[in-house]
Order: structure tokens, then sequence, then C-alpha cells
């Protein structure tokens, strides 16, 4: 693995358990198609880590084996420390150990979705306190007060009654992102959540992003947005064919394509 | 026109309306029932449980109520462990029952299938963000999976609902003075069938217009979601530049 910066290395060799998220070679096959082949990331408190590559190159199958949307064939995930346990399964393939660990960490990993999946039979206010107050059993009066500071903060509080098939695009991508806030995830993961908006609409998703960033949060985003990767994320990771090609510092990686891939695939970007 | 005539039959074939209802609600809530079971069955993923649904639907889709009711009122007394049973032959051996029974077999069979379709329906991504939030399988199924499943099966669960209005009809073929049963007497005792079948046929679909309304306005009430926008009255702000 051509590693171009410190931040890579380190990534590489010492596991540290004081790690917001960390992976270790996952590995995963949809039938004999290997679309991960042993990825390994670290993200610490703080962190934004933009995710690129082409298209089928694994970087949605990452997102989802990290929060077992998917299960990985093999490998290991640590939230903030913990083991996410695996148990072998019958057929030979592993299965979590433990559902109710799985949907404790899931509750610290807030997921942000390319089509926004809010749950379209409920208003965006309870999108927002439906997760808080059934999963971490948080009082309602509480998370609703949380609700309506975060759908101010992301500039639909107007809309807070509304249903999601009644708001353009970007309202809801901003809707699902203060869906993902009001759980108090410790990494947020964000699957191309500009990918689905009409041009004029990706910008006011970023600002919310670009916010998040600053005030600290720690992100894995996969996202074909490079102004997001080269000036707001810590370090960019660019798969290609279900491998780490290349991970470092943004402005380096851009300035100094480590590998032929990443150069090609930036220039295909800029043409 | 014999109006005293239309009117003196009207009334009493609307006398025998509490009884029709009375075999609807019993049929369509045992059906519901049912329904529920095997549907829970199929969606279970057991093989049995699949085998077992699939068969009881293949049965009691494929064959007519009407067989489906004979079969259970004059056939199963033919069984001496069905006439020796303390808790099977007082039901069997009442009409009234046989039909809510028969009924109830019947509609499950469709209404499981309505359900089947509706579980499967629910757009896949609503569910992986529950998962996604950390839902238990229980809060996925009550949150997110029930409600929009519910709202998907409405139409032709309203639909399957009026179906059965029109089949309390066949109680009257063993010996119950339900609407049709009642209305098949004053023809007899009157040689005027087209006045009184006139006279059914209109409750029967005042009937059914009240059930399709009903079922139109609970269909409304749970989907505000599926209407068009409020009228927007205030202007959406921009993000702010500075968060
Ligand atoms: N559930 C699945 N079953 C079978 N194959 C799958 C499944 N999900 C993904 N794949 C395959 O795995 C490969 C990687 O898919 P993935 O969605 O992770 O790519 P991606 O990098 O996110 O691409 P994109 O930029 O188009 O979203 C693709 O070849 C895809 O066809
Ligand atoms: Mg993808």
């Amino acid at each position: 693995m051509p590693a171009s910066s410190a931040a890579a290395a380190k990534a590489a060799s010492s596991p540290d358990d004081k790690a917001a998220i960390s992976v270790k070679d996952m590995r995963k096959c949809f039938g004999d198609h290997e679309v991960l082949k042993g990825i390994s990331l670290e993200a610490h408190k703080g962190d934004v880590i933009s995710i690129l590559g082409s298209s089928g190159s694994g970087k949605s199958t990452l997102l989802r084996c990290i929060n077992l949307l998917e299960t990985p064939d093999s490998g290991e995930v640590r939230v903030d420390g913990e083991l996410i346990r695996m148990k072998q399964g019958r057929d030979g393939h592993q299965t979590p150990a433990d559902t109710r660990q799985v949907e404790r960490i899931r509750a610290n990993l807030a997921m942000v979705f390319q089509s926004f999946n809010l749950w379209s039979h409920m208003t965006v206010l309870e999108n927002l306190v439906a997760a808080p107050t059934h999963v971490l059993k948080r009082p309602r009066a509480e998370c609703l007060e949380q609700a309506e500071a975060l759908l101010k903060r992301v500039g639909i509080w107007e809309r807070r009654n509304y249903y999601p098939p009644h708001m353009s695009g970007g309202q809801q991508q901003r809707a699902a992102i203060a869906r993902a806030l009001a759980m108090n995830p410790k990494v947020m993961l964000f699957d191309e959540p500009t990918s689905a908006l009409d041009p004029e609409l990706v910008g006011e998703v970023l600002r919310v992003m670009r916010s998040l960033a600053e005030e600290g949060r720690t992100m894995l985003v996969v996202t074909h947005e490079m102004g997001f990767a080269r000036d707001v994320s810590s370090q960019v990771m660019f798969l290609h064919k279900g491998e780490v090609d290349s991970v470092g510092e943004p402005k380096e990686m851009f300035a100094r394509p480590p590998t032929q891939q990443f150069k090609q695939f930036i220039a295909n970007f800029n043409k | 026109m014999d109006f005293d005539f239309y009117l003196s039959t009207m009334w009493s074939v609307l006398k025998a309306l509490p009884l029709t209802l009375e075999i609807w609600f019993f049929g369509i809530a045992f059906g519901l029932i049912i329904a529920t079971g095997l549907t829970w069955l199929r969606a279970s993923g057991h093989r049995l449980g699949e085998y077992f649904t699939r068969g009881y639907v293949f049965i009691f889709r494929g064959s007519p109520l009407l067989v489906q009711l004979y079969l259970i009122y004059f056939g199963l007394s033919q069984f001496d462990f069905v006439r020796h049973s303390p808790i099977l032959w007082p039901i069997l051996r009442d009409p009234m029952y046989c039909t809510i029974v028969a009924m109830a077999l019947n509609t499950a069979a469709y209404e499981s299938e309505i359900f089947r379709g509706a579980l499967r329906a629910v757009p896949v991504g609503q569910i992986e963000a529950a998962k996604a939030f950390g839902m238990s399988a229980f809060t996925r199924f009550r949150l997110v999976t029930l409600p929009i499943a519910l709202r998907l099966a409405l139409p032709a669960y309203s639909t399957e609902i009026i179906l059965m209005t029109k089949a309390t009809a066949l109680a009257s073929v063993v010996t119950i003075m339900e609407m049709m049963g009642t209305a098949q007497k004053i023809q007899h005792d009157t040689f005027r069938p087209i006045e009184v079948l006139t006279c059914a046929g209109v409750i029967y679909l005042l009937l059914n217009l009240s059930i399709a309304r009903l079922f139109a306005w609970v269909e409304y009430l749970l989907s505000p979601h599926l209407r068009p926008a409020p009228e927007q009255s205030q202007q959406v702000k921009p993000v702010p530049e500075v968060l």
C-alpha cells in the first residue's frame, strides 16, 4: 500500500484503542465477487475521513459493513475501543454474536444515506425524535426541544411539521443530517450525501457538513465532492477495486497524487 | 309501482340487517386474527410455516366459498369425532357459527396474501434507516414496517371487506335468515322476485357504500404524507452562512 503521509503509516501500523472508530482488515464477498479485499482505517475524535473511489470500488459496502447493514466476511470493527463481537455461523459465514451490542453500537454510528431514507409516514420532527426516544430512551420533551434546535441549525425549522415527500431533496438531506445529529453519535457515516441532489441544492448540504467538521465531529464521508474532500477533511482515502489504493493528508494527496490510479481519478473529475 | 310493497319489503329486509352485520363482523374479525397468524408464519422464514401457508392459501383461495361452507356445515358433521367433541360440535352444528368459520377461513387466505404483499412493498431504505439508528427488530416493526405496510394494505383490504359483505348472503343457503334469507322468503311468499331482489340489492349497495366511505376516510387520515403539500405559508429560510 503506497502510503503518502505519516497519518497513513500510523493508521496501518499502530492500532490505537482510543480511536473513535477503527476497522481492521475488512473483507467482504458477494458470491464470488470480492468487493472489499482487506480494508483498514482509523479515525480519531474530530477526524473527517473522505472516502473516494470510482463507482463499484466498494465505498458503500465499506460503510455498510461498519454498521453491519452488511455482514463482513472477516475483519474487526471497534467503536470507541469496543470490538463488535462476531461468531461463526452454521453456514461458515460469521454473524454478529450479540444483536443488542450491534444495536447499541449502531446508535453511536448515525448514518446519512444517499437517498435520505427519512421515514415517509412521519413528519420531520417525528423523524428526529423517533430514535432518541425509542432507542436511547430519552424523555420525549427533551428530544423535541433538541430536535427543534437542530432543525433551526440546519435551516428547516419552518418545515418541522412537513412530511418528507413534501420537501426538496436538499431539505430532506438536511433533515436526515439533523436526524443523525439527534442521536449525539460518536461517529457519523455519510454515503454520498449529495449525489442524489440537483446541483443547486448540493451547496446547502455541504455547508451543513462543513459546519459539523468545524465543530469537531468525527465523520466518515463517502463523496464525489472533491472540494469537500480537499478542503474539509483531515484525511483522504482512495479505494480502488476493493483495496485502499492510497491514503493521506488531503492537500498533499491532491497536489501530488501518490499513485497513478488516484492521479487518473482526479484527472477525470477535473475534465 | 306498488310503493307500499317496496316499503314493507325494505322494512322486512332491513330488520335482518343486524344479523347480516353480526356474521360480517365476526367473520372479518376472526379472519383478521387468522390472517395475522398466517402472515407471521409466512414471514418468519420457517420452511414448514411457508409450506403450510401456501397450502392454506391454495385451498381456501382456490375453491368457492359456497363449497367451503357446505363442506363445513354438512361435511364435518359426518365425522364421529366431530359430533362427540365437546368443543367442535356446539360450533359446527350451528349454521350461524359455521358461516362465520367459513367466512373467516376464506377471507384469511386472501388477507394474508394482501399483508404479505404490503410487507414486501415497504421500501427497504426506510427499514435500513431504522436498523442504522439502532432500533431493535420489534421497534423497527412497530415504528416503521407496520405503519407503512398498513397504509399499503388498506386499499386491497377494503376491497376484501366489501367482498365479505356480499358473501354474507351465502348464509341463506344454510337456513340463516339474514337479509338475503329474508328476501328469499318474501319472494317465495309473494312471487314478486324483481321487487324483492331490488330492495335487497339497494340495501347491500348502501351498506357497501358506507363501508367504502369509511375506509376512504381512514386511508385519508393515515396518509397525510401522500396528499399534496400544505400551502406554503412561510418562505423557507436559506441555511445561514455561519451556523
Ligand atoms: N447486495 C449486493 N449483492 C451483490 N453485489 C453487491 C451488493 N452490493 C454491492 N454489490 C457489488 O459490490 C460492488 C461494490 O459496490 P458498492 O455499492 O460498495 O460500490 P460504490 O463504491 O459505493 O459505488 P457507487 O459510487 O456507484 O455508489 C459493486 O460491484 C456492486 O455491484
Ligand atoms: Mg455507493
